[in-house]
Parts: C-alpha cells; sequence; structure tokens
C-alpha cells in the first residue's frame, strides 16, 4: 500500500482514519465457517455426483470404481432421452404459461383499488401450501371416481373422467398443478416491479393518448425486464428440479408419461439402487439447468443479469 | 379453528388480511389507475383465475369437514351435509403433533443455523479488505446455480458416513448449505447499501469488527435478515426430497414426509388426508393472517427491487 504512487497530499489527512478502518475491517474468519460449510455439504456433493458416475454404488459400502459404464449406459437408454425430452418439454411451456401469467396478474395485483388488494390476499393463498400439500389436494380434485375430474372430466372429452390416467392429460395436470403453485410467487414480484414504475410515465403516455395496452406494452413490460429474469430463472430451475408433484400425482406415469429427469434419477437411484447411474442422470440434470439458465442469460443480455443479482 | 376463510362464499366479507392492506394505503395514494375507464377484460380474467385458486382450496377445506360417507356418495362441489370436526380429532391422534415439533425443530434449526453462518459471511463479503472473501463471493454466485435435488446421492453418501442418516441433523444440514448462497447474495445486497462513512464513522470512534457487527450491521441489515429467515424457514417447512430420502422412522418424520404417507396408508380416508393437509399448512396461514405484510415483503424481497 505505502508504495503506490499515489499522491500523499491527498492521503494524509485520512491516514489515521484509514489505519483505524483497517483494523476494524472484519477478517476472513468471519467468512471462514459459512465457506466450509457450503463446500463441505454443496460443492462436495457436486464434485462427488461426477465422481459416483463412473462407480457402481448398490446404496450400502464403498461405490466401486466402474468407468464408463454408466456414461455408455445412458448414451444407449431410450427412457433416460425420453426424459430430457419430457423435461426440456414440461419446463418450457411452464415457463411460458407462468410467465405470463404472473406478470399478467402482478401487474394487475399492483394496482391501488381496494378490490383488487382483497382479491390479492385470495389469489397469493397457495404461497402458503407445500408443494407436497397442493399435489395431494389435486390428486383428491383429479380423482376420476370421487373427484371434480369424475364430474368435469367426461364434459371435456376425457372418457369416465381420468384425466390424470392418459399420457397427455398428465402431462397436462402436471403443468397445471405447478403453475397453480407457482404463479402466486411470481406474480408478487411483478407486482413489486410493477409498483415501481414512476405514475409519471402513465400520467405523460394518458396526456399522448395512449390506450392501455399501449401504456402496459410501451412502459410497464420494458421496465419488468430485470424482473423477468429474476422469475424466469427462479422458475426455469424450480420446474426442472420439480419432484414431489409428479411423485405424489403421477409416479411418473402413465407408463413413463411424465417421468421427468429427477423422477428418474429417483427411480434409479433409490429404487433400483443404481446410485452410480443414477449420478449420470444427475449431471445430465445439472447440464440442462446450466443450459437453460445460460440461454435466458444471454436472451436478456448478461449484464443485465448481473445488474438484477446485484440487486437482490 | 373452525372455519378457514378461504372458501369462496367468506370473499364477499372482507378477509382477516384487509387490514394489513389498509395500513398500506395512505402510503400510496390512489395512482396506479392507467386509464380512467373500468376494465371489463381483466375483470372476467380476474374472475376466472379466482375460480381456478378458489375451487381446490374450498374443496380442500369442505373435504376436511366431511364425513367418510358424504364424501364417497355427495357431488365434490357440494357444502359438506354434516359438518364434522372428527377428521381433525383423528388426524390429531395419529401423531400429527410429533411430526409438527419435528418440522418445527427443523424449520429452526435451519434457520438458525443459515443465519449463524451468512450474516458474518456476507458482512466479511461486502468489508472485508481481503481478495479471498471475494472470490468467496464468487462461488457462492456459482453456487446459486446448483440444483440442490441434483446432489441427493450424494448427499445421502455423506449424511450415511456421518452416521447422521435418520435423524433430523440430516435434514437439517443440507437444506442449510443450499440455502446459503441466495441468503448471501439477498444480505450482500442489503449490506452494500450502508454507506461507507457509517462503517468509517464507527471505526474511528474506535468500534472493533465486533462491535460495528452487533452495532451497524444487524440493526441495518435488519429487514434483509427478515427476508432470508422467512424464505429459508418456508423452504425447510416445505421441504421434501430431503426428509424423504434421509430419514426413515415414524419418530423423525416431518409433517410434508407424514402427508405423503399419509396418502399411501389410507387411500381412501380422503376427509382424513384433508384434514392433515389444512392442518399442515395452519401455522403459516396464522403467519400470513397476522403478518402477511411480513411475510409478503419477505418473499417479494427475494425477486430484487
Amino acid at each position: 500500500m505505502a508504495t503506490t504512487a499515489s499522491p500523499v497530499r491527498l492521503r494524509a489527512p485520512r491516514e489515521s482514519a484509514q489505519a483505524a478502518d483497517r483494523t476494524s475491517r472484519p477478517g476472513v474468519v468471519w467468512g471462514v465457517p459459512a465457506i466450509v460449510f457450503f463446500s463441505v455439504f454443496a460443492l462436495l456433493p457436486m464434485l462427488l455426483v461426477l465422481y459416483l458416475s463412473f462407480t457402481s454404488w448398490k446404496g450400502l459400502g464403498f461405490p466401486q470404481f466402474n468407468g464408463l459404464d454408466n456414461w455408455r449406459r445412458l448414451a444407449g437408454d431410450s427412457q433416460t432421452w425420453r426424459s430430457v425430452r419430457l423435461t426440456l418439454v414440461f419446463t418450457l411451456v411452464s415457463w411460458v404459461v407462468q410467465t405470463v401469467l404472473a406478470m399478467l396478474l402482478g401487474v394487475w395485483a399492483a394496482g391501488n383499488q381496494r378490490n383488487r388488494a382483497v382479491l390479492s390476499a385470495v389469489f397469493f393463498l397457495p404461497l402458503i401450501l407445500s408443494s407436497t400439500a397442493i399435489a395431494i389436494t389435486w390428486s383428491v380434485l383429479l380423482d376420476p371416481n370421487f373427484g371434480l375430474a369424475g364430474w368435469l372430466g367426461p364434459k371435456l372429452g376425457f372418457e369416465g373422467g381420468n384425466v390424470i390416467g392418459t399420457p397427455h392429460g398428465a402431462l397436462v395436470m402436471v403443468i397445471v398443478v405447478g403453475s397453480w403453485q407457482f404463479i402466486p410467487f411470481h406474480s408478487l414480484l411483478y407486482q413489486g416491479a410493477a409498483r415501481a414504475v414512476p405514475q409519471t410515465l402513465y400520467d405523460a403516455a394518458m396526456i399522448d393518448g395512449a390506450n392501455r395496452a399501449q401504456q402496459f406494452f410501451r412502459i410497464t413490460l420494458p421496465l419488468l425486464r430485470t424482473t423477468f429474469v429474476t422469475s424466469s430463472v427462479i422458475m426455469i430451475v424450480g420446474t426442472l428440479t420439480s419432484f414431489e408433484t409428479i411423485l405424489i400425482l403421477t409416479k411418473g406415469g402413465p407408463g413413463t408419461a411424465t417421468r421427468t429427469l429427477p423422477y428418474q434419477m429417483y427411480a434409479e437411484g433409490f429404487q433400483s439402487y443404481n446410485m452410480g447411474y443414477g449420478s449420470a442422470i444427475a449431471l445430465v440434470l445439472v447440464v440442462v439447468a446450466t443450459a437453460l439458465s445460460l440461454v435466458m442469460v444471454r436472451l436478456s443480455g448478461f449484464s443485465r443479469m448481473r445488474s438484477s443479482f446485484e440487486g437482490l | 379453528m373452525t372455519n378457514i376463510p378461504i372458501s369462496q362464499g367468506s370473499l364477499a366479507r372482507t378477509p382477516s388480511p384487509a387490514p394489513a392492506v389498509q395500513a398500506h394505503r395512505p402510503e400510496r395514494p390512489a395512482r396506479r389507475s392507467t386509464s380512467r375507464r373500468p376494465n371489463y377484460g381483466a375483470g372476467v380474467a380476474v374472475t376466472v383465475w379466482l375460480v381456478i385458486i378458489g375451487v381446490p382450496l374450498y374443496v380442500l377445506v369442505k373435504y376436511s369437514f366431511q364425513l367418510q360417507s358424504d364424501y364417497l356418495s355427495g357431488s365434490p362441489l357440494a357444502p359438506p351435509a354434516h359438518p364434522t370436526l372428527s377428521n381433525y380429532s383423528y388426524v390429531l391422534q395419529n401423531g400429527f403433533a410429533r411430526f409438527t415439533a419435528n418440522t418445527l425443530v427443523v424449520t429452526i434449526g435451519t434457520v438458525a443455523l443459515v443465519l449463524v453462518l451468512a450474516v458474518p459471511a456476507a458482512y466479511a463479503i461486502v468489508r472485508s479488505p481481503s481478495r479471498l472473501v471475494s472470490t468467496w463471493f464468487r462461488v457462492y454466485l456459482f453456487g446459486l446455480a446448483i440444483p440442490a435435488q441434483a446432489t441427493v446421492i450424494p448427499v445421502y453418501l455423506l449424511i450415511t458416513n456421518l452416521q447422521l442418516y435418520d435423524s433430523l441433523v440430516a435434514i437439517i444440514v443440507p437444506g442449510a448449505a443450499f440455502g446459503i448462497p441466495i441468503s448471501i447474495l439477498v444480505l450482500v445486497g442489503s449490506l452494500r447499501e450502508i454507506p461507507r462513512e457509517t462503517y468509517e464513522a464507527m471505526s474511528i470512534d474506535g468500534a472493533g469488527a465486533a462491535m460495528i457487527f452487533l452495532r451497524l450491521v444487524l440493526p441495518m441489515g435488519r429487514s434483509a435478515i427478515m427476508t432470508v429467515s422467512i424464505f429459508t424457514a418456508l423452504g425447510a417447512w416445505n421441504g421434501f426430497i430431503f426428509p424423504l430420502l434421509l430419514t426413515q422412522s415414524e419418530s423423525r418424520r416431518v409433517l410434508t414426509l407424514s402427508l405423503y404417507n399419509f396418502q399411501g396408508e389410507f387411500q381412501t380416508n380422503v376427509p382424513g388426508l384433508m384434514a392433515a393437509v389444512v392442518l399442515s399448512a395452519l401455522p403459516i396461514f396464522a403467519v400470513y393472517l397476522f403478518g402477511r405484510r411480513w411475510l409478503m415483503a419477505g418473499l417479494a424481497g427475494m425477486g430484487g427491487k
């Protein structure tokens, strides 16, 4: 520090202050417990996934190295590749549905009309339920014998009301239930962002004769961009990894119609006890998650991503 | 306890959260109406959405007060013919208190662990002159991208080797580890807003790092700490995959897992199952009723500004 060529004249008055400041700054030790804990229980597992994908492990004893066996199996496993495609479709459709609805609801809920505040209180209620509770409630609703589906299903063209028993119906319902669960949270994010839009912009637009749609598309939407990126990344990662919804609603079925990657990993790792192969599937999941997040970041501009992270 | 006001019928009245909303209003005079005309399109869309959100919640609560026989014979939307609390007493007699206590331990433990680790770490990231610490911040940013679900197999390996399998600690530890990156991000964002001069003024007055942490960082970071606590608590309360894979015995069962087991064991007792679901959400519903603004601010805080 002392050898840097900065003008002494400027530094001198602050010298004592800086010295005091330096002694009162937190040392590395303040951050050590967190980084050690995080390394052991989050980063190490990440590395272990890679290691385990080259081993054979039945869940007991020690993993045995088996080279590329799991990866060879993965390359030829049509079910896992179906799961990858299914996961992509599931995630992208969920993302579009949830983003459009959450944005509209959030902007709507940002209004100060009293009825909006009251209704929003109801709209946010799914937030208090766990995904387990939500999936169980919906599985009761979708019961073809006693649930709402048995009554409504035939009217919508599902024979016997067994919506969840058909491959497409099951996929649609998994998307619907996920959306029902996550839209409230994301509309909350959009509500906050929409409230931060300065009213003067709307006043000016109204003087210029802009209608409601023009105001939404020209003012609100561009200013929601940061929230759009944050919300999309949370949404994509959340949907990609959603597990209990599928376990409870469809068990990956009928057949393997809703067997997404996390479920495929669970089935291989914890039901067939092929933990090594399950780890290879887990890595595929990580690659898909990273790729989708990167696409998201690219599409919306990297610098904006950074600033949205910094604002968190 | 007897009536949870989320059925559609109670919408006509003002639901209890309204006072919090009202208290919120004076800060924001009616300025958000973007046009003077009523928005009929939005009105229709919102009504549809109300049905989509309301019907499952109504059916959930209604079934929980219904007799088993009425469930089997009645229409899915008809109100309970013979309202009963028997489902609730049945659930309470089947270990529900135990599962709630376990969930509370897991939730409090996870929040405490995250706060104890993340708050000092965030302070170090914002104020430490060390390069090393800023490298760690990048590690946490990278950590955000790790989906916890993808690591369940090695976490299972670690937990069994640490002899922690089938304990509540086994749920707390990975939950806290994966909660740390986002918590640090939120905390760092908030601590960076404290002006540098404030830190410097305190150090000129002779305060050490610990004193500054207690007297400046904790009070000024209050709302971020609240956000982190709420988000972590909700995640721990609702967590499913770690309890499913890392615990086994009934004495270690948490609420989400008890719902799942209940569904598997008593598939036909839907009213009992629905009562269990309602009971599992009741504590968070209470927070929603009495601290809605607080809860919402906590959740919205995760999305940034």
